[in-house]
């Protein structure tokens, strides 16, 4: 059984990081971040059948790609405090010379991180080439990935979509936040989508509901069965429903956090409502 | 004057179904993919020996180069097969963020490229994909010229570790280099010695120039004939050598004088010894439909063009 307390604890640590590192370079994305904190820490820490090293093949271990790349603070902080690189990197996040880039790429040899991405809507493909990979190589393990939900209107998440229950990649978990919200607003006023389950589940993939996407107890059930049902002829798509901004109250229930970072003020507020708990970088 | 003959013609594009026929044989981290033009890429055979090393993707491009990308990560070989104007424009995004500035290991073949696609007209004859590619930092661009040439190339990139973009073409065309040739990826081929000009081309126009070549030797001009099949990285070494003899040079091939051939070359001579250059290449223009040869005519890309060219480029010395 996992330990809660210190996935918890690492959770208000990651935010603490996603916080300080967009305000230090008054630049980058806290909203989706903050929002998708409780499943990238659940994920690197108990979902995942991670090795303890950083190899681009990631023959014979779980592995990860992040498609919605904005969400790079997050990213970093997790890969960082789960063991890929110093924390005291996270010092150098968007600045001049850093292998932490504005959004993730594999250019500067950064560990844990296997595709550039950041230019929406890719992720889906690589995964699957990556999870077809894994079949030849006879390697059992899964491939995850996460996506935004704005992300889906890009079109070639949907050859992706209709290739991989096609071809019935059923050895890959495409994880979907469910943030309801986009850069110019919410999802629904930007280009309302409608269903987004019918839509996965119109295309035959297999799609588990996280309705609690910011409770790590929730993640890790929904997770859970979302591995259960792999290896069935089907892909498996998890609609995590997530709230952008999560754990800084003045972030909450809006999209104005998505691309922004906080001033001093600001940060010293979000900061008092996330507690150091494992030791700043 | 060393001339070249020919027996046969065949498409360079059987080149390529040969070479990574042979592939499947050879190396067992090779895959194939294509978005639903197996026959005109002629990949036939590798997918009869090696289906679970093919995957058909659909009329899906962007998919196809993210799929292609994902399968290096597990140490696979993509090949990915389509038209040239599908592997490069349509997908360039893709190739851009998920193959270039990532550094997967794929080879992105490219056939029909060009006016010699001919009927099906401008929406399918790209002559821009040259210059697409070569402007993507790591991505090696390699056009070859004829059967046996495609063929080595498809075979040398697979030991290349980086992104390669391999351009070849519909037509038959003259079979004219040697079918066990050791293929040097950047490294020219010199076909012919000459005096008075260079003659340098890459894909169907290295004929097209052996041809001129014979034609201005009968003119009593010595002409230089330099294979091009490298655009990026560019042997600048051999194409200085030649010039420094003959003092002044044209590019020929199948494509917009913007972004080509051309422009390298040009770029390399105003880098380290200025020189008159003349371009044969089309003129910054979308194709048409009819034969392949009444488009190279038309658009000025044979062997009657490049003589002019030579002509001209010698009285500006």
């Amino acid at each position: 059984m996992p330990n809660t307390q210190q996935l918890k604890d690492l959770t208000t640590q990651v935010r603490r990081d996603i916080l300080r590192m967009v305000h230090k370079v008054n630049s980058g994305h806290p909203g989706g971040s903050l929002g998708c904190t409780e499943f990238l820490v659940a994920l690197y820490s108990e979902i995942m059948d991670r090795k303890d090293h950083f190899d681009m093949d990631g023959i014979g271990e779980d592995i990860f790609f992040l498609s919605n790349g904005h969400i790079s603070p997050v990213f970093y902080s997790v890969l960082a405090r789960t063991g890929y690189f110093s924390v005291d990197e996270l010092n150098t996040f968007r600045l001049i010379n850093s292998r932490l880039q504005g959004h993730p790429t594999t250019h500067e040899g950064l560990e844990g991180i296997r595709i550039a991405s950041g230019s929406l809507g890719q992720g889906m493909s690589v995964a699957l080439g990556a999870a077809q990979a894994k079949k030849l190589n006879g390697d059992t393990h899964l491939v995850y990935s996460l996506h935004g939900d704005g992300e889906l209107q890009e079109g070639q998440n949907w050859e992706a979509i209709m290739y991989a229950s096609a071809k019935k990649v059923d050895n890959i978990i495409a994880t979907i936040d469910l943030n309801e919200k986009q850069i110019d607003g919410a999802t629904d006023d930007v280009l309302p989508m409608g269903s987004i389950k019918a839509k996965f589940e119109a295309f035959d993939w297999t799609v588990i509901d996280i309705e609690e996407g910011n409770d790590i107890d929730a993640i890790l059930k929904g997770m859970a069965e979302a591995k259960a049902k792999t290896g069935k002829g089907k892909p498996v798509c998890v609609l995590l429903k997530t709230m952008m901004g999560n754990g800084v109250d003045f972030m909450m229930h809006t999209h104005a956090w998505h691309g922004k970072a906080p001033n001093d003020e600001q940060l010293e507020i979000a900061l008092t409502q996330n507690p150091e708990t494992l030791g700043d970088y | 004057m060393k001339t070249y003959t020919y027996t046969e013609k065949k498409d360079t594009r059987s080149g390529f179904g040969a070479g990574l026929t042979e592939l499947g044989r050879t190396n067992p981290n090779v895959v194939a993919l294509c978005a639903d033009l197996i026959g005109s890429l002629k990949m036939n055979q590798f997918i009869e020996e090696n289906p679970e090393r093919f995957f058909q993707i659909g009329i899906a491009e962007a998919n196809m180069m993210g799929i292609a990308a994902g399968l290096t990560i597990g140490g696979k070989i993509p090949f990915t097969g389509t038209f040239a104007n599908f592997s490069t424009g349509r997908v360039y995004d893709q190739i851009r963020q998920s193959i270039a500035y990532s550094n997967k290991n794929v080879k992105i073949c490219a056939s029909h490229a060009g006016l010699t696609l001919g009927e099906d007209g401008a929406t399918h004859q790209i002559l821009e994909d040259i210059g697409l590619m070569k402007m993507l930092p790591g991505m090696t661009v390699i056009n070859t010229c004829d059967y046996n040439q495609t063929k080595a190339a498809t075979i040398a990139i697979a030991d290349y570790d980086g992104p390669v973009y391999l351009r070849f073409g519909r037509p038959a065309v003259p079979i004219f280099t040697p079918e066990d040739q050791k293929f040097e990826i950047g490294k020219a081929v010199k076909l012919t010695e000459g005096t008075d000009v260079t003659l340098v081309a890459t894909g169907h126009l290295v004929w097209e120039a052996l041809e001129a070549s014979k034609a201005l030797y009968e003119k009593g001009i010595s002409a230089e004939v330099i294979n091009i099949h490298t655009i990026k990285p560019l042997d600048e070494k051999t194409i200085l050598n030649s010039v420094a003899k003959t003092g002044c040079i044209v590019t020929a091939e199948e494509h917009n004088f913007l972004g080509g051939l051309g422009e390298s070359v040009a770029r390399t001579l105003a880098l380290h010894n200025p020189t008159p250059q003349e371009f044969v290449a089309t003129n910054d223009t979308f194709g048409e439909s009819g034969t392949p040869a009444q488009l190279m005519e038309k658009y000025g890309l044979n062997s009657a063009s490049i003589v002019e060219k030579a002509q001209a480029v010698i009285k500006r010395k």
